[in-house]
């Protein structure tokens, strides 16, 4: 299989970073390529690198140049991706609850116009995917997701809002998402949920991991709010579901 | 211990450090001060770490009183016009504030930024190992918000140590160096306009993002891109062709085209150009870039080096120039030939 897939492209990133491009779009193989690359970075420590990002496509490799330049790093890091990657750290599969329309998912009804059918079917249809984290960003806990049906794809908004809610579900182009915080966004937004992905004083701080596997199930408003009071608690009210 | 109480302060000012780093791939971004440099003249000249945490003050005025015992503290980053009770304070030199002194601010004049550091340092709870305020992830420590007036900040009470000054290399005051890419490639003519063009940032800019007004930039195949990793310097391009450079409080991913990055060595520099004024960029390749940056490294490290004690006969120097009154045989310019060197004082801070 490696024999077919293309080397990386290296970008720079300016003078202390690296992009370590596999692909240009959204591309499942890459991904799976990127977070191999990131485990087996983790493994095979390489002086100077001080962390790494993984996206759908790329790893941005954070480094410092006075301990390694470039080209030294940029050879390193080709190497490594020819290296048989460790296994996932973990395979977990989580269910997230999700209060879907009204005034929790505001542009719910506005999808099912979009897509000629209605609310109850764009829910049926994003809790009958299955989804995996492909990468974590933007602000803490945003968790980017692929799988999201192509039943469900439309484009992003033409006007993005300047703020939606924490915990806000949505859908974006070929991306599905969890949001933790509060933050600008120009996707459609189909429910919250009361699972905080981020949350400083709990262990873990951070919930979901680039790779695991994610399903939505659909909660009423009351079920929400009781949710939503026992995370404020700490509790992780995401189930784990056994594989 | 003592305190130093926050009696006024502008928007834009958070305590701030050398940031937070490797959370970046769980969204957090490492946030820290926006012009290192000048916080870590302003730590060294209180005897911290280079980069400890300081209190970044915004283009406004601020006004600090120390409260339960003096309070040793020092100014570096833009210029602007300070003193205590009347008394004018310079900035890159440190200054005691006796108990119930207050240090009054003005407006930062040709730059955004200063800093100024306590001596002892500031009492918080680091939050992956830094107690840099990031507003947005309620992170920061001892507020995980901006500065507010009444705040008040623990600190240790002042030594007693004499007050010293840096002698900070002089900043080029040119062009913003750049590297271009990782998504160059999207831009065509373009390239040579952004190059080519005077620039200016907004008065809408914060710490997440600066943004350029100038000509448009045009994406060759529009503007969005497949989300991927950012940097401190990054220059996004979004559809309406205003560039946008992220900075320290940016999101660690983004999904506009990043047209070029801003070097290590210029990042501080282009942070304190005011909004408004002209400027342009440079492109560089890596060698130079990593080779300035290494330089930069090695200067901000090796700053605590240039901190020497206030004596008396600086001041003289000064008065001697000014009066224009220096005979033959001593050079008011050269203490050497008048005044035999103390090392006591000058390592002080080692």
């Amino acid at each position: 299989m490696a024999a077919t897939l293309s080397p990386p492209r290296l970008l720079p990133s300016g003078d202390s970073a690296i992009t370590v491009e596999f692909s240009r779009n959204i591309d499942d193989v890459a991904n799976q390529r990127v977070l191999a690359l990131d485990r087996t970075l983790a493994r095979e420590t390489i002086a100077g690198v001080t962390e790494a990002v993984p996206t759908y496509r790329s790893l941005l490799v954070h480094y410092d140049p006075v301990q390694i330049d470039f080209d030294t790093l940029g050879e390193k890091l080709l190497i490594l991706t020819q290296l048989p990657a460790p296994p996932a750290a973990t395979t977990r599969r989580w269910r997230i609850p999700v209060v879907y329309g009204g005034e929790h998912g505001i542009d719910l009804e506005d999808v099912a116009k979009a897509l000629n059918t209605t609310p109850d079917d764009i829910v049926a249809r994003h809790v009958a995917g299955n989804y995996r984290v492909a990468m974590i960003g933007f602000t803490p806990g945003w968790s980017y997701l692929s799988g999201l049906p192509d039943s469900l794809r439309m484009p992003r908004r033409p006007n993005p809002r300047l703020l939606t809610p924490a915990g806000t579900i949505s859908i974006g182009g070929v991306q599905a998402g969890v949001q933790c915080l509060a933050a600008p966004s120009g996707w459609h937004l189909l429910g919250r949920t009361a699972v905080k992905t981020y949350q400083l004083h709990r262990d873990p701080i951070f919930l979901l991991e680039p790779g695991d596997a994610v399903t939505f199930t659909a909660v009423d408003a009351k079920t929400f709010a009781e949710q939503d009071r026992a995370a404020e608690r700490g509790e992780i009210v995401a189930e784990l579901i056994p594989t | 211990m003592s305190k130093l109480v926050i009696s006024t302060i502008g928007p834009a000012s958070s305590v701030q450090d050398g940031g937070r780093h490797g959370a970046q791939r769980y969204g957090l971004t490492p946030s820290g001060a926006m012009d290192r440099l000048a916080l870590a003249a302003a730590n060294s000249l209180v005897g911290s770490p280079v980069l400890a945490a300081a209190i970044e003050i915004g283009p406004f005025g601020a006004a600090f009183t120390a409260r339960e015992g003096a309070v040793r503290v020092a100014l570096a980053g833009a210029p602007r016009n300070a003193d205590i009770s009347g008394r004018a304070v310079t900035s890159d030199t440190s200054v005691t504030l006796a108990d119930g002194e207050t240090l009054t601010l003005g407006f930062a004049r040709g730059g955004s930024f200063s800093y100024l550091a306590i001596e002892g340092g500031i009492a918080g709870e680091p939050m992956f190992g830094s107690l840099a305020v990031n507003a947005r992830a309620g992170l920061g420590s001892p507020y995980s918000r901006t500065l507010q007036a009444g705040d008040e900040l623990q600190t240790a009470a002042a030594s007693g140590a004499t007050e010293h000054r840096i002698d900070l290399p002089p900043l080029s005051d040119g062009l913003i160096r750049v590297m271009m890419g990782p998504q160059d490639d999207e831009f065509g003519d373009a390239k040579e306009l952004f190059l080519d063009s005077e620039w200016k940032i907004s008065a809408t800019s914060d710490r997440m993002g600066y943004r350029l007004e100038g000509p448009e930039i045009k994406h060759l195949h529009g503007h969005n891109i497949v989300t991927d990793g950012t940097v401190n310097g990054s220059i996004q391009v979004p559809g309406n062709g205003q560039p946008i450079v992220l900075m320290a409080d940016r999101g660690t991913t983004g999904g506009y085209p990043k047209i070029a990055t801003v070097v290590t060595a210029d990042l501080g520099r282009f942070a304190q150009i005011p909004a408004g004024r002209g400027f342009h960029f440079k492109a560089v390749g890596m060698t130079e870039a990593q080779a300035e940056a290494r330089k930069f490294w090695e200067m901000l490290r090796t700053l605590p080096d240039r901190v020497r004690a206030i004596e008396n006969f600086d001041l003289n120097i000064e008065a001697l120039q000014d009066a224009n009154v220096a005979g033959a045989a001593v050079s008011a310019v050269d203490a050497g030939t008048w005044q035999v060197p103390s090392s006591a004082d000058a390592q002080a801070h080692d």
